[in-house]
């Protein structure tokens, strides 16, 4: 892509770029070509709309990207509200109807796991980091990197759209099942549906677009002496979530494509024959279970498409505020690819009760269990780097010790739903709400939050708030568990998933009715103090103080820029040389507690090698 | 095939903390697998291709099952068109063997062809929709029938953006300003991206007739 702009050289030049790892022989074709091409010829922008609107630049198309991703967030929450209001007070606002609830209930859904966490955490976080972390002047393909910010942005524009079409948008559950979700009785099956599945098409292409970006980057794109192993986790997270991505988005993008055919010219690929108020429709042969195989089996890896760059996010981050190397680098590593790689083989699981054969629900429970191994071990060696750490208990580690509280909340509820005896009677109920909320709602959005607080001050050279943050974390912490906890009881006794309105239920203690009036109301706090950190971005650009270089002493190579905020083309003259992995904190011997990566061991001569 | 410098378990078993791996480690170029960026961006695009068709051949297979399949007859043109794509794919394979010998003006003669051969691929195809429509067989009055649309429009649909980077490698040969290795890397990959295009044909046509 760069020889579209055949601008002025960046006037310097990657150290080198030939492969000097012993024991191989480069292959002569490709390893001339790649010396014939400049490493990397970056567009530099003239004007303000090159800068700032269709930029090049992997930073700003991760700013780009994170405004977007939060704004759309923000209408989810909203939606979340509505909601809430009419489970919590039933019959008081006219103005919440039956069909406008499912509608609510899709949209949030949808925003917040496709639209806000997928492109936050890969698009937002992954463009940002990607490059500064592995040091890199930026993405392989910069072009096609803004190309895909904005194919999402078209993406999540025609979602919104999908508000003000007739009939409004889709009300068929985020899952959009065939054959309700275009079956009119269903809120949006005209052309709302559509345009959600045109949205989902969009994501998937754009997304596709960055995430070869991010591979092929982290593949190929490193600065001199970074070895895989000796990446951040960050970037292991990213790195395996995008692959996962690139594998799991076709199956939605097919699912997207075989419905909108259904949908609009009447083929049956996922339609059975069915009457509807006495009269045939048109169609017949068609097979839902058949979506929602597809659907599950890009809906799972989705999951950990949002989990694993958060288990990588939150490693760095108490890793950096414990002042301790992470606990089993490697364990680490091989648990991001373990999960990444069962992730395809549990999808069937969210399936239990379509009917299936007990055998097929057997094997994917087994599967099912067999994930929560690795990701155990994740969990205790997160502990066991805390453990005799020098902790700082700044707003990055509380957001991170939350996450790691909440996600072994979420994880373990996952335990009871993965079996399937266990979860036949729990399927469809406020349980099953409850523990995702726990484990890929809430958990992921604290390693936003954390995430936020920590790279704020790279991205504009200013800390937030901390008073404002301190407040923010313990109305969203606190507040989160007293929305989900009782859910979980909810869902015990029976209170379904999905229903606009209880109405007299006789079954139904008249305790329900009180739990969910307090979630409404827990649920309202919490959305209003996101408004404070909303605020507090915006006003610390300008009011925060002022951070320096490296405020939190890390190690990794973003925060060794030689700006800060870090600019065009990321590193100065040469590009950084690393000689370390990125957890060197608190070596004996040395003299700081921390060894920046780009740091030679004659520089630290006192320092021990910890020897495992 | 990847050329990678070591095997994935080797790879993922490196102690980076250790100090001989280390002074190892800090020799290491950055590179992981020994290919172009475009290479790799071309495998990567192939791969989700590959799953994309794979998925709905999984789809197909089970759909075929149920009781409502017709079969639909294929117009004796498909296997023209096939012929076209076939033959494409050599001149394709010649080309590239040209351009590795610096024969550029050879090059620039076989992808014009290849150019007009995928027009008239496209051509052949619609001439094939014509001819089963005015049969009668409709995009949906069978589930046969909504495959075999759908197949041969998401199989052109790869053959155009195909074109868009043909256009892109026969804009390199014509400038004068571009050296060599960059055209043969760009003739190389889109003669790669057209075998693909032949195979993926054969197997969605191949499933086609024996179904």
């Amino acid at each position: 892509m760069s020889d579209d702009f055949p601008e002025q050289k960046f006037g310097i030049e990657a150290k080198s770029s030939e492969v000097s790892d012993g024991g191989h022989i480069p292959s002569k074709t490709e390893e001339q070509v790649e010396s014939e091409i400049p490493e990397q010829d970056l567009y530099h922008p003239k004007s303000f709309i090159t800068k700032w609107i269709f930029c090049q630049d992997a930073k700003v198309i991760g700013i780009q990207y994170s405004i977007t991703a939060i704004s759309i967030g923000l209408l989810a929450l909203v939606l979340s509200w509505l909601m809430r209001l009419q489970l919590g007070f039933p019959e008081v606002f006219s103005f919440l109807g039956p069909a406008g609830y499912y509608q609510f209930v899709t949209m949030h859904g949808m925003i917040m796991v496709v639209y806000l966490l997928t492109a936050l955490f890969l698009g937002g976080f992954g463009n940002f980091l990607i490059p500064l972390m592995v040091g890199s002047r930026d993405m392989v393909f910069p072009y096609l990197n803004m190309l895909s910010f904005w194919m999402y942005f078209i993406a999540v524009v025609v979602l919104v759209a999908s508000f003000f079409v007739p009939g409004g948008p889709t009300g068929a559950g985020w899952t959009l099942y065939p054959p309700q979700a275009i079956t009119s009785g269903t809120p949006g099956s005209e052309s709302g549906i559509v345009l959600m599945l045109l949205s989902l098409s969009l994501f998937v292409i754009g997304f596709t677009m960055g995430g070869l970006n991010y591979i092929i980057t982290i593949l190929q794109a490193r600065t001199r002496g970074m070895t895989l192993m000796r990446m951040p986790l960050t970037i292991w997270g990213i790195f395996t979530a995008t692959i996962l991505a690139m594998l799991a988005f076709p199956a939605l993008i097919v699912s997207c494509i075989m419905m909108t055919l259904d949908s609009l010219l009447g083929t049956s690929f996922f339609m059975p024959a069915m009457v509807q108020m006495g009269e045939h429709l048109k169609y017949g042969g068609g097979s839902p279970i058949l979506f929602q195989h597809l659907f599950w089996f890009f809906g799972h890896p989705e999951v950990y498409i949002v989990a694993l760059p958060a288990f990588g996010i939150v490693s760095d981050l108490i890793s950096i505020h414990a002042r301790k190397n992470i606990f089993g680098y490697r364990m680490m590593v091989w648990a991001i690819v373990i999960i990444g790689a069962l992730s395809f083989f549990v999808w069937a699981h969210h399936m239990y009760v379509s009917g299936m054969n007990p055998w097929f629900g057997f094997f994917f429970a087994t599967t099912t269990l067999i994930i929560a191994v690795p990701t155990a071990i994740k969990v205790y060696n997160w502990i066991l780097t805390l453990w005799r750490g020098n902790i700082r208990l700044n707003l990055p580690m509380l957001f991170s010790l939350a996450f790691i509280l909440t996600f072994v909340n979420g994880g373990i509820t996952g335990l009871f739903l993965g079996n399937v005896i266990v979860d036949v009677p729990l399927s469809d109920t406020y349980f099953v709400v409850a523990h995702f909320h726990m484990v890929m709602g809430i958990a992921p959005v604290l390693v936003i939050f954390g995430a936020i607080y920590h790279w704020y001050p790279l991205v504009t050279g200013r800390f937030l708030n901390e008073a404002m943050g301190k407040f923010h974390f313990w109305v969203t912490f606190l507040g989160s568990y007293a929305i989900y906890f009782p859910m979980h009881y909810l869902g015990f006794i029976g209170v379904p998933r999905r229903y606009y309105e209880m109405y007299n239920s006789p079954y139904i203690p008249t305790s329900a009715e009180g739990l969910n009036q307090f979630i409404t109301i827990a649920a309202l706090v919490v959305g209003f103090a996101q408004l404070i950190f909303l605020y507090n971005i915006i006003s610390s650009i300008r009011l925060g103080k002022v951070a320096g270089r490296n405020p939190w002493q890390a190690c990794s190579l973003e925060w060794q820029t030689e700006h800060v905020p870090p600019q065009h083309g990321n590193f100065g003259k040469d590009l950084p040389v690393v000689y370390r992995w990125a957890y060197d904190y608190s070596v004996p011997g040395a003299k700081e507690d921390y060894i920046p990566q780009n740091v030679p061991p004659s520089e630290v001569l006192g320092a021990k090698v910890e020897k495992t | 095939m990847i050329k990678k410098e070591k095997n994935l378990f080797d790879l993922l078993s490196e102690k980076p903390w250790d100090l001989e791996q280390s002074n190892q480690d800090n020799l290491h170029s950055g590179k992981t697998i020994n290919l172009t960026k475009a290479h790799l961006g071309l495998k990567g695009i192939m791969t989700v291709s590959i799953i994309f068709f794979s998925l709905f051949i999984v789809t197909y297979a089970d759909r075929m099952l149920l009781h409502d399949w017709e079969k639909m007859p294929e117009p004796k043109l498909l296997w023209f068109n096939t012929f076209v794509l076939f033959l494409s794919s050599v001149l394709f394979h010649l080309a590239k063997n040209k351009s590795d010998i610096l024969d550029f003006k050879k090059v620039k003669f076989l992808l014009l062809i290849i150019a007009f051969l995928a027009v008239v691929f496209i051509i052949g195809q619609v001439i094939a929709w014509r001819q089963l429509i005015a049969q009668g067989y409709f995009f949906n009055s069978n589930i046969a029938n909504s495959y075999f649309y759908l197949f041969t429009t998401l199989h052109v649909l790869h053959l155009v953006g195909g074109l868009f980077f043909l256009k892109k490698a026969t804009q390199k040969v014509y400038n004068e300003n571009i050296r060599a290795p960059s055209i043969q890397s760009s003739v190389k990959l889109c003669g790669i991206y057209w075998h693909f295009l032949f195979l993926v044909w054969v197997v969605l046509f191949g499933l086609m007739i024996n179904s």
